[in-house]
């Protein structure tokens, strides 16, 4: 879940507890960047502004390191994610088989490709090759591999969560 | 441990496995889990229980059994059989003894005398599908660490790379650079540490070896970095695993951990005086960092951009020092080579190209899944004996390999070996692995785009001909597709591809343009027929 202002404060301090443990394990050495960063993406759900500047004081690096690692590397998001992920695989396989299809579906019904739609319910991401060539096209929908997608599965689905 | 209990650890595990009636293989890589394999595992070891086998026969997950479009599947050692389409419904006739159950799972039973199966040659996959990726006793069974020990107790580093030298192998990323030379260089490197890499950064769309190996076998790769770290004098290994591929990062930690447990890796390994460690680095999703230079600035905490080469790595990688980079699969023939000797590898495999390759099959072909093949196999052989064709009738057209560095091969070279340089010279690269099948309703224009897309998303942006002139290529393309390009279009196309081959500053940009030179060399047809000029205006057109 991403960070909110309304998270009770003991959640809150849990998480800025495990950071800090995490940059420790490190020695807080700017070598560890990118672990840190992905420990951070995986308590917070997504890297806020205050958090990379966070970061960037502890391992003593300049913001500028910080912000141009986090928006280099495609696994880093700065924006909050939509309650539903879908993630449709653009490799080879899938794109011969109809993946940009699906991708069209979900870009007209909710967002652009590695956007949220406006309501915060759905996110939608053009993945890289997720390796499951044998199942293509692959969706990645909330953590969870479908296999051999349709236009109509996928439409059904969106339905059923209550995108317009 | 010590070599001669580690032969112990062999035997007994060995006599084990053989007491037991049954073992129920369930491949439980990313594919077949991504189609129930866990639900069936868990349905298995609940029916032994139930039945009350539990003496009698366990049962295991295992890496990759190849088929990956008749997932899940499931083996069982007592006859060997190897089951289809598996569901927890099929527990209780894969547990039981009876003729009647036997009925049911026949119509699932999959032919292991088809070429799928007989044509394949395993070295690196050998042990995948069979051993339990999570039980380090499983390996051992196999032989494993035996490479290292008898490395360490009978061989010197100069000793291991002549071996290396003698089996012909090379770098498995694509490049084809031969390993033992590398290794030679980081050898005699007189600074210190040294540093071995491996570089599981796998990206190209449509490849999945390196992540089926992970996943399969992880001490198959860790033992192999191992004796580089003793060939080439270095004490500290780093494994640069994609973050998506969360399955092979879970497996190489236990693996990692189980390994230092019995000290087959970590300080005094095997009790002799040598060190290992390997840590692994978690990418975060850039295909740039399969580049070494970039890989190593991605380890060492930085946006992973490439750097001009020289210096290379082995003089100057990671943090300033020797460092040898090698892919999984290059590190996986290591310990096979050293048990079977130099002589047995090179005896495989076809002219300067040695020993097996992995590859992903993948797109318009029957049997999708992973397959290792003797270097020099005609693609023909692959393509319709081992891949069973194109389904639907539409035709073979043609074959991909090399991902976005690599080519189209239409169908009149199919009969080209597949070998380093036989690819090369049609235009393509053997590269990590990828190969997919296109049948005729693919607009090969369209698959040019695709690639071209791909690498404009994933320039770093460093070097100008890369970052502007993938964004010009790809606007061309989308141009031509849509029906809206000129002949002179086509012309500067070609331009393009000799500008970003030439400068570009490193591989990403330089191979780039594959795609599109190889499709225009055997599909310029598509290409002329998208932009045959309009009717002329004077026609009265509004």
């Amino acid at each position: 879940m991403p960070a909110s202002p309304t998270a009770p404060d003991a959640v809150r301090d849990n998480r800025e507890k495990m950071l800090e443990r995490a940059m420790s394990r490190h020695n807080y050495s700017g070598d560890a960047l990118i672990e840190v960063l992905h420990a951070a993406q995986e308590l917070y759900g997504f890297l806020p502004p205050e958090l990379l500047k966070k970061v960037a004081r502890k391992l003593k690096l300049p913001p500028s390191r910080v912000y141009g690692v986090a928006t280099f590397y495609h696994f880093f998001s700065l924006a909050p994610k939509g309650e539903h992920f879908f993630q449709v695989c653009t490799g080879t396989a899938c794109y011969v088989a109809g993946a940009q299809e699906l991708l069209n579906v979900l870009e007209r019904r909710c967002a652009k490709a590695g956007g949220t739609s406006p309501d915060g319910k759905v996110s939608v991401q053009a993945a890289r090759c997720i390796g499951s060539c044998g199942l293509a096209p692959a969706v990645i929908y909330d953590g969870r591999i479908l296999a051999r997608v349709t236009e109509k599965q996928l439409n059904e689905e969106l339905d059923r969560i209550g995108v317009s | 441990m010590t070599l001669d209990e580690l032969i112990e650890r062999q035997e007994s595990e060995q006599e084990r496995q053989r007491k037991l009636k049954r073992r129920i293989l369930c491949c439980t890589a990313a594919g077949c889990m991504s189609c129930g394999a866990e639900t069936v595992r868990k349905a298995v070891a609940a029916e032994i229980q139930a039945q009350g086998k539990e003496s009698e026969m366990e049962v295991c997950g295992t890496g990759c059994m190849g088929l990956c479009s008749r997932g899940p599947l499931v083996r069982t050692s007592d006859d060997g059989s190897l089951y289809g389409d598996v569901d927890a419904e099929d527990a209780a006739a894969l547990v039981s003894d009876a003729p009647a159950a036997y009925a049911r799972l026949g119509a699932k039973r999959i032919d292991t005398s088809a070429p799928f199966f007989t044509r394949q040659k395993k070295i690196v996959l050998a042990h995948s599908g069979e051993v339990d990726p999570e039980r380090l006793n499983d390996y051992i069974a196999a032989g494993g660490y035996q490479a290292l020990g008898r490395a360490l107790a009978e061989m010197t580093p100069e000793e291991v790379i002549a071996e290396i030298r003698k089996s012909g192998l090379r770098g498995r990323g694509g490049a084809g650079y031969p390993t033992a030379l590398k290794w030679e260089l980081v050898a005699k490197q007189s600074a210190t540490p040294k540093y071995v890499v491996c570089n599981a950064d796998e990206g190209d769309p449509g490849a999945f070896m390196d992540r089926s190996i992970l996943e399969g076998d992880p001490h198959l790769v860790l033992e192999g970095m191992a004796i580089a770290g003793y060939a080439v004098g270095a004490q500290q290994g780093y494994i640069y695993v994609r973050g998506e591929y969360a399955l092979a990062i879970q497996r190489l930690q236990a693996a990692i951990r189980q390994a230092e447990r019995e000290r087959l890796l970590g300080s005094r390994v095997f009790e002799e005086s040598f060190q290992f460690r390997i840590d692994l680095r978690i990418g975060a999703g850039a295909f740039v960092c399969g580049e070494e230079t970039a890989l190593i600035a991605s380890i060492e905490g930085r946006r992973g951009q490439p750097r001009q080469r020289p210096p290379y790595p082995p003089e100057s990688g990671l943090w300033g020092q020797p460092t040898l980079i090698n892919n999984v699969e290059t590190f996986a023939n290591v310990a096979p080579i050293l048990l079977n000797g130099g002589d047995w590898f090179a005896s495989i495999g076809s002219g300067a190209s040695k020993g097996t390759k992995v590859f992903a099959l993948a797109g318009r072909i029957a049997n999708t899944g992973l397959i290792e093949v003797p270097m020099g196999i005609p693609l023909r052989e692959i393509i319709f004996d081992i891949g069973g064709g194109v389904p639907g009738g539409g035709g073979f057209k043609a074959a991909q390999t090399g991902g976005p560095s690599g080519g189209c091969i239409p169908a009149e070279y199919l009969d080209t070996p597949v070998d380093y340089e036989s690819l090369a010279a049609i235009g393509s690269i053997m590269g990590s692995g990828g190969l997919i099948v296109m049948d005729q309703a693919s607009s090969m224009v369209d698959v040019a785009r695709f690639f071209m897309e791909f690498c404009m998303d994933e320039s770093c942006g460093k070097c100008i001909p890369c970052r502007a002139g993938t964004v010009q290529m790809h606007d061309i393309l989308t141009r031509i597709l849509n029906g809206e390009g000129t002949p002179d279009d086509i012309e500067m196309l070609e331009r393009l591809c000799i500008v970003l081959r030439e400068t570009s500053l490193c591989g990403l940009g330089q191979t780039a343009p594959n795609p599109v030179l190889s499709t225009l060399r055997y599909f310029r047809h598509e290409y002329e027929q998208l932009v045959q000029p309009k009717p002329a205006p004077a026609g009265g057109q509004s």
